[in-house]
């Protein structure tokens, strides 16, 4: 229907079991992916994204709903038969087979003629920088290398779409953030659609173009990083994505207002007025202002290097932690046990239903 | 130096082994290879005498009459079934084993233990007595031609019994337990992330068999049949019983140079040239098989 979508969700979901016992690990789940983005799935594990990735890639069929990729419904369609490919979690790296006949197979199971077969591996080769190890088994390479054969396999076959499932999830966290680049250089230069599936919410932050989060076989929000950062719609994305301080109030005139009366800076919608919200705030929005409307104890300071973190305590008991650029000296200045006042920085406080 | 250097303490550690290698193993082949070149004496055992009619009387005749050599056709014809029904024993075995050991291997752990178990009952009974029930299975009015003539499919019994099929089916039923273990280890290990990886790169069903799953449990493969091949080639009791004496195999032929035939080096000679057709066999199957990995690539 749209006109550049790679992959279409429509109403999606996968029930395993029956009866009683059955486990709707998708929920009617719908949802568009447009051609040459930078797709991630996120969300806790058993949130049902790996389930919707296999759904894609075809080792599943949906319960119910359809897949559609290119245009053209594919739910029943056996995965050999599709135009995508997938980069397994563990890699699943041909063991009986060197590193060029592993960026092979895909090429030579589509029957293409050996001298394009050829060029191709060495183009995919070249793209991942593995040239020196074509002739390795798998088993001879370390995992950063083993990531790469496992990438270029995918990608050789030109799919329409290439799935990630977590493919970064078994590295170290600096050949982590090394690869995270790497990824987001290949889908630059081939331009295919990646759709990419983590838990990890900084790395869907730092590569996406679009984030999809997802709960207990439910997509909450599709939306930019930036979108799904700042504009959490509900509780749980707030919490799960980054770190969030969240403050029950009573909405009174348009104004939340805490239970022991202070009021919060945030515009509430009239249509809310008498109504209980819950508010949430980044840890880098909290400021100590000594001309702030809310009262607050210090708890404790957390030194990090460029940031400490304050944790306080509200009136009604509600911890809070502020998150505050160290200065030159490296303290802050703030005992345990200090009273202060507190303030939001202008437009930083969400409110959100639930 | 003082002190005893590592490799005279190894060779010193490993002299139990040497000795039993030498009684188990060498010592008794080196009594076999001298048997098979002396004479043989009248009654049994042999005469202490060199002689190289033992190996000229394995692969030809000479007449009682007139001394005119020939080729000794009924051996070769027993080496040669021997080989053939070895073979489509591995064979047999292989096809009903390999959808056996996944069948297996893809059960719940908690299910496998019992299903290997199972597989492993026939061993706890004679071999004897396991051919002996093979025997009342496909006898004329055994159970198999009973139920054939029951269903309708035959008329008359069919003569199973006594036959090379009887010996086949025999020897693959006792055999059958060797393929399944080895190959069950090597799809226990086997990666099955590794098929969907295949699909995934447009390789068909019997693609995704041939050029993923064959190639990497070929080692238990390679174990099966060997194990199956190799006893098969020798085996002793199945073709005496299913076989009747007339369809002879190379085992049963050797026995009845040291019984009947009273020609101890001609049952020597006989013994070294099955020893002979297992190592070439093993020779040619290893051979073949550890070329495939440079083969099915397209570099």
């Amino acid at each position: 229907m749209t006109e550049n979508a790679a992959v279409e969700v429509q109403k999606a979901s996968r029930v395993y079991g029956a009866g009683s016992s059955a486990v709707r690990a998708l929920d009617e789940v719908s949802l568009t992916i447009r051609r040459g983005e930078f797709f991630t799935l996120l969300g806790p594990s058993g949130c049902g994204k790996t389930t919707l990735l296999r759904l894609i890639a075809g080792f599943e069929t949906p319960t119910t709903g359809q897949i559609l990729i290119d245009g053209k419904d594919v739910s029943q369609t056996p995965p050999n038969q599709r135009r995508v490919n997938t980069v397994f979690q563990s890699y699943a790296l041909f063991p009986h087979l060197t590193v060029s006949q592993n960026i092979g197979f895909g090429l030579e199971m589509l029957g293409r003629p050996r001298a394009q077969i050829k060029d191709a591996v060495a183009r995919m080769l070249a793209l991942v920088k593995m040239e020196k190890m074509a002739d390795r088994r798998p088993q001879m390479l370390s995992g950063g290398q083993q990531q790469r054969v496992a990438l270029a396999r995918a990608l050789a076959p030109e799919p329409e779409v290439l799935l990630l499932d977590e493919p970064l999830s078994a590295l170290d966290l600096k050949l982590r953030k090394e690869m995270q680049l790497e990824l987001k250089r290949l889908q630059t230069e081939t331009g295919i659609t990646f759709v990419f599936v983590t838990h990890d919410q900084e790395e869907a932050l730092t590569m996406s173009d679009r984030i999809g989060v997802m709960s207990a076989g439910n997509l909450l929000q599709v939306g930019a990083p930036r979108e799904i950062y700042n504009r959490p719609v509900n509780r749980f994305v707030a919490d799960f994505i980054g770190e969030t301080n969240f403050l029950t109030a009573t909405i009174r005139n348009g104004i939340p207002r805490l239970s022991n009366g202070e009021a919060v800076q945030a515009k509430g919608p009239a249509r809310l007025d008498g109504k209980t919200v819950t508010l949430a705030v980044r840890p880098e929005q909290v400021r100590i202002d000594p001309e702030g409307p809310i009262h607050a104890t210090i708890a404790q300071t957390v030194y990090f290097g460029t940031d400490t973190h304050c944790h306080l305590r509200l009136a009604d008991g509600t911890e809070l932690v502020a998150r505050l650029q160290s200065p030159p000296s490296g303290d802050i200045g703030l005992k345990a046990g200090e009273k202060v006042r507190i303030g939001f920085v202008p437009g930083a406080v969400q409110m959100l239903e639930g | 130096m003082a002190r005893s250097s590592p490799a005279r303490t190894g060779w010193l550690l490993s002299t139990p082994a040497l000795i039993l290698l030498f009684i188990g193993a060498l010592g008794p082949l080196a009594i076999v290879v001298v048997y098979a070149f002396l004479e043989p004496g009248e009654y049994s055992g042999v005469v202490w005498n060199f002689s190289t009619e033992a190996w000229f009387r394995v692969f030809f005749e000479r007449d009682i009459f007139d001394d005119t050599v020939s080729m000794a056709d009924a051996h070769l014809t027993i080496f040669w079934r021997s080989v053939k029904l070895s073979l489509l024993t591995t064979f047999i075995t292989f096809v009903i084993g390999f959808p056996t050991a996944w069948f297996i291997a893809t059960r719940p752990p908690t299910q496998r233990a019992i299903w290997l178990f199972l597989i492993t009952i026939p061993f706890w009974t004679n071999l004897l007595i396991r051919t002996f029930a093979i025997m009342e299975v496909v006898r004329n009015q055994g159970l198999l031609n009973s139920f054939l003539m029951w269903t309708g499919v035959i008329g008359r019994p069919l003569q199973i019994l006594y036959t090379d099929t009887a010996v086949l089916i025999g020897m693959a039923y006792v055999y059958l337990p060797l393929m399944v273990l080895p190959l069950f280890a090597a799809i226990d290990r086997f990666d099955f992330k590794l098929i969907e990886a295949g699909y995934d790169l447009y390789a068909s069903r019997t693609k995704v068999l041939r050029r993923v799953i064959l190639p990497i449990v070929r080692p238990g493969i390679v174990a099966g049949s060997i194990l199956v091949f190799v006893p098969s080639l020798g085996a002793y009791v199945t073709p005496r019983i299913l076989g009747g004496g007339k369809n002879m195999m190379i085992g049963n032929f050797i026995e009845l140079q040291f019984g009947q035939g009273r020609n101890w080096p001609l049952g020597a000679a006989l013994s070294l040239i099955l020893l002979l057709i297992v190592l070439v066999a093993l020779i040619a199957y290893v051979r073949v098989t550890s070329n495939d990995g440079g083969r099915d690539g397209q570099t």
